[in-house]
């Protein structure tokens, strides 16, 4: 089982590179094109763990929405990203140093820890290998996790609610087209006839 | 787990009156011309519905564990839907008035509500959080719904990015409890954190620090001050009552029901938020000029009480938190119909120093703002005494009587601004009328001094039902 292996090495490593350019690239343009690489890399290892469905919706959403979304804004907006971010690497050392630090302390931490005897068996209990994953998640999402299905829901109704309160403005002096009335005009309505006298102006 | 049948789904009656009452009222506010106070009208109708039928239904789980309805449950919802009718209620007069009226702004008040009582009801982590996040999602845009000024677009940014923030850290500690102890629920996790563990503890923290941001209690309360300010001042008084209900709710049940087996643990921190929250709400209120933002100061001090009785760990610590809870709703109620009432003909004033000399201009006013100071202070025989006393007392009987006398302390430290308000009432020179109080907020604020004034008559039913449902949690 290498190719697995050396496919995982593969999208592991263009992912974290991606992820580094996005902070390291001079233009925002070039940061979020780097930042959908680094999602699409992710989106392989979800289909390397068997997580198909994970990995299109990541594609779907990341790519398709949150990603085309700060495309955007990047070019959009006229901020100066190039200033704003000017000077941002020179502090790269210091950051590693206290990355490096956390990580020291977190593993001195991590081996004290103690897991809970069932979980082991819990993360393994994985999908029934007659049906395929989205098969799996759609079985479970309407039946035994209804309640959260509907909750969630109902975040993103009050989402909407909130877009449109905050951000929708009456102007009683906007003309509008009335799609109904146009419709309904007849010729009768919509055209006169008018006998101009030569010489004359109406 | 298979499909749960509708038959059992009775104890969700109240979430699914709300929640689709509010749907329905959304389309007819939307299909409607005129903009006035049907939806407001209506809302508190579905809010006084909801009441009803949380107190009629029986008691039971549904969905597995993940929405529990037993009588802290219940006692608790009853107060959060109070507090947001009164909310409603007090926006009537200065939304026409301040010509801010939208008809969206009681319907968000609702989900709210619908977020709050999954929020109380909640068994396990994902309902948990869920609850959560539909209750702060709708008071992020209401802290915002003044959209043209710009201290309440700044005051809604800034409630929505910590926000987000906060709800980052519980997430964190929530998969952090879920990766060591392999459950969700709240029953589970308590199985397997009899053994202790130091990840457990670790995710414990960032739920801990989720929690208190949502309650406002120091460490993590700097958002309070400024979004009450910048607030339109219905949505403070609405802030100040109903969430923290709800927070306090959830807070008390993950901490009690989850975690009974690292007590000690849990112990130290909440001890730690309290003294901290008390201290600060004491001394940060004293120089403050603005009565907004004095009042946030007040309520972090008051969730540091608050915090007390559930630092005993006792059910007569969690009867005192919610004594208390009850007590708190009415005395900040009652102080923001008397917020909302300080409106000259220029508009609204929000001035310590507008309130000078209010004995002599509107006598009714300064009594009832009076009483309700004293109530805050915690002076006998007003409620707040006892909201005092019942904390302090399950603080005692668990043996942590360090943090009872630092409370006692921080009170008295406390009531010096209170009681500066009530000298410049009396005691200053009169400063210019305000308009004359509209009904709703008379109705709001007698209600609300009468109870504080009139609790030591007959504490027993309140005492009673806190008691009871006190007991439901463990």
């Amino acid at each position: 089982m290498i190719l697995p292996a050396l496919f995982f090495y593969l999208f592991a490593g263009v992912c974290v590179a991606s992820a580094f350019m996005v902070i390291a690239a001079k233009n925002p343009v070039h940061s979020v094109l780097y930042l959908i690489l680094a999602f699409v890399n992710a989106s392989g290892l979800f289909v390397l763990m068997g997580a198909e469905f994970l990995a299109m919706i990541l594609i779907v959403v990341y790519v398709g929405a949150v990603a085309v979304l700060f495309l955007f804004v990047v070019m959009m907006l006229d901020v100066d990203f190039a200033e704003l971010r000017q000077g941002v690497l020179q502090y790269l050392p210091v950051g590693v140093l206290v990355g490096v630090v956390f990580l020291a302390e977190l593993l001195l931490v991590a081996g004290a820890w103690v897991i809970a005897p069932g979980m082991p068996q819990a993360i393994s209990a994985p999908t029934p290998s007659t049906m395929t994953n989205t098969e799996a998640l759609g079985r479970v999402l309407y039946t035994q996790y209804v309640y959260y299905f509907q909750a969630a829901g109902l975040v993103l109704l009050v989402a909407m609610i909130g877009a449109i309160v905050l951000t929708l403005r009456h102007n009683p002096k906007a003309k509008r087209q009335n799609i109904s009335d146009q419709v309904a005009r007849t010729k009768e309505t919509a055209m006169e006839v008018v006998q101009v006298k030569s010489g004359q102006g109406i | 787990m298979n499909a749960v049948p509708l038959s059992s789904m009775t104890q969700v009656l109240p979430e699914i009156v709300l929640a689709i009452g509010g749907m329905a009222l959304l389309m007819f506010g939307a299909y409607r011309d005129r903009v006035d106070n049907a939806v407001c009208v209506l809302s508190v109708l579905l809010l006084a519905a909801a009441g009803v039928t949380v107190t009629i239904i029986p008691n039971g789980n549904v969905f597995g564990t993940s929405f529990i309805l037993d009588d802290y449950a219940r006692f608790l919802k009853i107060l959060a839907y109070l507090g947001s009718a009164f909310a409603i209620v007090m926006s009537l007069n200065y939304q026409t008035l301040e010509k801010q009226r939208t008809f969206e702004y009681p319907i968000l008040i609702l989900l709210s509500t619908v977020g709050m009582g999954m929020l109380i009801s909640a068994g396990d982590l994902i309902a948990l959080y869920l609850g959560l996040e539909l209750m702060s999602l709708a008071l992020y845009v209401v802290a915002a719904s003044n959209r043209d000024s710009l201290q309440s677009t700044e005051a809604g940014l800034k409630y929505f990015v910590l926000g987000a923030l906060s709800s980052g850290m519980l997430l964190y500690g929530c998969s952090l409890i879920y990766g060591f102890t392999g459950n969700v629920s709240f029953n589970g996790i308590a199985k397997a954190s009899s053994q202790g563990g130091l990840g457990l503890i670790f995710g414990l923290v960032f739920l801990f620090a989720g929690f208190c941001f949502k309650v406002s209690a120091v460490p993590f309360h700097m958002w309070t001050p400024d979004v009450y300010e910048g607030a339109p001042t219905p949505v403070t008084a609405f802030f100040a009552a109903a969430p923290k209900i709800a927070a306090m709710a959830i807070f008390a049940r993950a901490t009690i029901s989850a975690f009974p087996g690292i007590t000690h643990q849990w112990q130290q921190i909440v001890v730690f938020v309290s003294i901290a929250s008390m201290a600060l709400g004491a001394f940060a209120a004293i120089g403050q000029t603005n009565i907004k933002r004095l009042m946030a100061y007040s309520s972090i001090g008051h969730m540091g009480f608050a915090l007390v009785g559930l630092a005993a760990g006792t059910p007569e610590g969690v009867q005192g938190v919610l004594v208390y809870m009850s007590i708190y709703l009415a005395m900040t109620v009652g102080t923001f119909a008397v917020i909302l009432s300080m409106r000259r003909s220029e508009g609204m004033v929000e001035k310590i120093s507008d309130l000078s000399g209010l004995s002599r201009s509107n006598p009714g006013l300064a009594f009832f703002l009076a009483l309700l100071l004293f109530s805050l202070a915690g002076i006998p025989p007003l409620a707040g005494f006892f909201a005092k006393y019942y904390v302090f007392l399950g603080a005692m009987k668990a043996g942590l009587y360090g943090l009872a006398v630092i409370g006692v302390l921080a009170s008295v430290v406390g009531a010096y601004y209170y009681l500066l308000i009530v000298k410049i009432m009396y005691f200053d020179e009169p400063a210019k009328d305000f308009n004359p109080v509209p009904g709703e907020l008379k109705a709001v604020l007698g209600v609300a001094g009468l109870f504080n004034l009139l609790y030591f008559v007959y504490p027993a039913p309140l005492i009673g039902a806190a008691g009871i449902a006190a007991k439901s949690l463990f």
